[in-house]
């Protein structure tokens, strides 16, 4: 009884995931839990695994190896069951462009079975949510690309799921709408609804996240709260400097920082005491810097490096 | 091996695919008189024009005015043309273009449910297809049994068949211009020998002995019959032969979709 309700007091478990195409593994082996009511990340470069990895957990795809429990239900092998209770916010808009915007949510709701009269009981207060009143009969073409997002936010909840996932739901967007999404993804976290979120905004991701997790190459190198990770990896103070030569001085200068790092015309210094640096700065007329506390994309650099990923 | 089962194992849709079936319904009303007009004017112009041009210089054929002969072939081929392009350009549109498959299989729908979803909904389509002409042929005296009535099921049926087998071509498609191939090396060659504009006896023996394995031959000898008020000899061969095709047809289908969307 107790495996049971331990089980089923994860939102999503996965344990163990592998998936390869063509022999090349995409994803390695990996595992995390996410807690009912809390926002889970999982951060990674281009080809991390992240979308195969999602796809897995919503049965999409069969892994290889592994386990996953997502909303109390196995997947792959109840899949069906477990997305009755999970809504989906994809990377790329698919709103029915033939629809207007309640006809978009009133469609998606007989999906899961619902009858019009209830879906459209909930449609006035998914557009409340999502900023929409007043578009109720507006067409998809007609919306701009926030509004898109949000309309598909909205659609992810007509079903009044348990879990969203949420697949870079703010790229593309301009940051006021960024905003308003971020402020609506809180609110969701607190009525009690688990999001899981992909994402390549590492403010986002510090943002929103109770907890995630850092995929690489199909591994799940690093896991845990955005403070702690940064706290646990990386110095606390960050110094950048730019400027012609720049990657000269940064080495006779070496021994200011605890660990420097250049990057075409920027140096990066991270310390725990800046001042002694930022000292041996004031006199320079040639370099500017910038100054500032760590945050979660110094231990995505430092963990995942800074090679472009394609 | 939990994949290699999951590819193969049989479609099980039940009844959830009936709400993918509305979303396409939904649309449909939206356009749906250019989208019957669109349907019913290109059959007919060539019914009509061939049927009474044509027709005047010909003595009867099988023991019928041109025109009559014609008109049965006319339901089915429209039928068929009518099923091929949902299945291909719309389905593809709707898989490929929109996402919309996508959408749904983020639901607790699977993509049996979808497949099945527009299966029927392609069916659907060629049937108002073929009963838009079926009542124009009515009208004009073309037809005159009841008998003509038990056209319909068959239609469907030839609906279903094309639709299954153009979702196959769908699964295939890296884009639009794949369909090409399928209509040019198929469909066309097929409303040639198939007994649509003339008699399938009139073409070489080899010849007539493969076409009458076709689906659309198959139609055809059921559908004339009954347009001319008689009933059709060996119903069983051919409403098996067609159905036979339609359920390899969908398996087929559903296991490329799978190999396509599910990896």
């Amino acid at each position: 009884m107790a495996t049971i309700n331990d089980k089923n007091s994860h939102a999503l478990d996965v344990s163990g995931l592998r998936k390869s195409y063509d022999g090349n593994e995409v994803v390695a082996g990996i595992s995390f839990t996410a807690t009912p009511g809390t926002c889970f990340g999982l951060l990674g470069p281009n080809g991390a695994g992240k979308t195969t990895t999602l796809r897995c957990c919503l049965g999409l795809t069969a892994p290889d190896a592994g386990d996953i429990r997502l909303g109390g239900f196995d997947v792959p092998e109840a899949a069906e069951e477990a997305r009755r209770r999970v809504g989906v916010v994809p990377q790329f808009d698919n709103l029915d462009p033939d629809f207007t915007v309640t006809e978009n949510l009133v469609v998606y709701g007989r999906y899961f079975g619902l009858a019009d009269t209830e879906i459209r009981s909930r449609v006035g207060d998914l557009l409340d949510f999502a900023g929409l009143k007043g578009k109720e009969k507006a067409r998809i073409q007609t919306l701009s690309g926030g509004m898109k997002r949000r309309l598909t936010l909205a659609r992810a909840l007509v079903n009044n799921p348990d879990i969203v996932f949420l697949d870079e739901p703010t790229t593309g967007l301009d940051p006021q709408a960024r905003h308003l999404i971020w402020d609506r993804l809180k609110q969701l976290t607190a009525r009690g609804k688990t999001l899981i979120l992909t994402t390549h905004f590492m403010d986002e991701a510090e943002r929103l996240c109770d907890r995630l997790a850092i995929l690489d190459h199909g591994r799940l190198i690093t896991e845990g709260a955005p403070r702690d990770l940064i706290a646990a990896h990386i110095e606390p103070q960050v110094v950048e400097v730019f400027g012609d030569d720049v990657a000269a001085w940064a080495r006779h200068h070496q021994g200011l920082g605890e660990r420097l790092e250049v990057a075409g015309d920027t140096a990066f210094f991270y310390c725990r005491d800046s001042d002694p640096l930022l000292h041996a700065l004031a006199g320079e007329t040639g370099l500017r810097y910038m100054h500032r506390a760590a945050t979660l994309e110094d231990v995505f650099i430092k963990l995942t490096g800074r090679e472009l990923r394609d | 091996m939990i994949r290699t089962t999951a590819l193969f194992q049989l479609p099980r849709p039940g009844l959830n695919w009936f709400p993918v079936w509305r979303r396409n319904f939904l649309v449909w009303r939206k356009l749906a008189i250019p989208s019957i007009l669109g349907n019913l004017a290109d059959p007919l112009i060539y019914m009509l024009g061939l049927g009474y041009g044509l027709g005047n210089m010909l003595p009867e054929v099988s023991g019928v005015k041109y025109v009559s002969f014609l008109s049965a072939g006319t339901v089915v081929a429209s039928t068929m043309n009518a099923a091929t392009f949902e299945a291909l350009y719309s389905s593809f549109s709707r898989m490929h273009v929109q996402k919309t498959w996508d959408a749904i299989l983020n639901t607790p729908l699977s993509l049996d449910h979808v497949l099945a979803g527009e299966l029927v909904w392609a069916a659907s389509k060629s049937l108002l297809s073929g009963l838009a002409i079926l009542v124009v042929i009515g009208a004009l005296g073309l037809t005159q049994s009841p008998l003509a009535l038990w056209a319909i099921p068959v239609i469907f049926l030839t609906g279903l068949t094309f639709a299954a087998m153009g979702l196959i071509v769908c699964s295939l498609a890296p884009s639009y211009d794949f369909f090409m191939y399928y209509f040019t090396l198929f469909i066309t060659p097929m409303l040639l020998v198939s007994g649509i504009f003339f008699p399938a006896d009139q073409l070489p023996a080899a010849v007539h002995a493969v076409a009458s394995w076709l689906p659309l031959a198959h139609a055809v000898q059921l559908a004339r019959p009954l347009l001319l008020g008689e009933v059709p000899s060996n119903i069983f061969g051919h409403v098996g032969a067609l159905t036979l095709i339609a359920l390899v047809a969908f398996y087929v289908a559903s296991v490329l979709t799978r190999k396509r969307l599910l990896k």
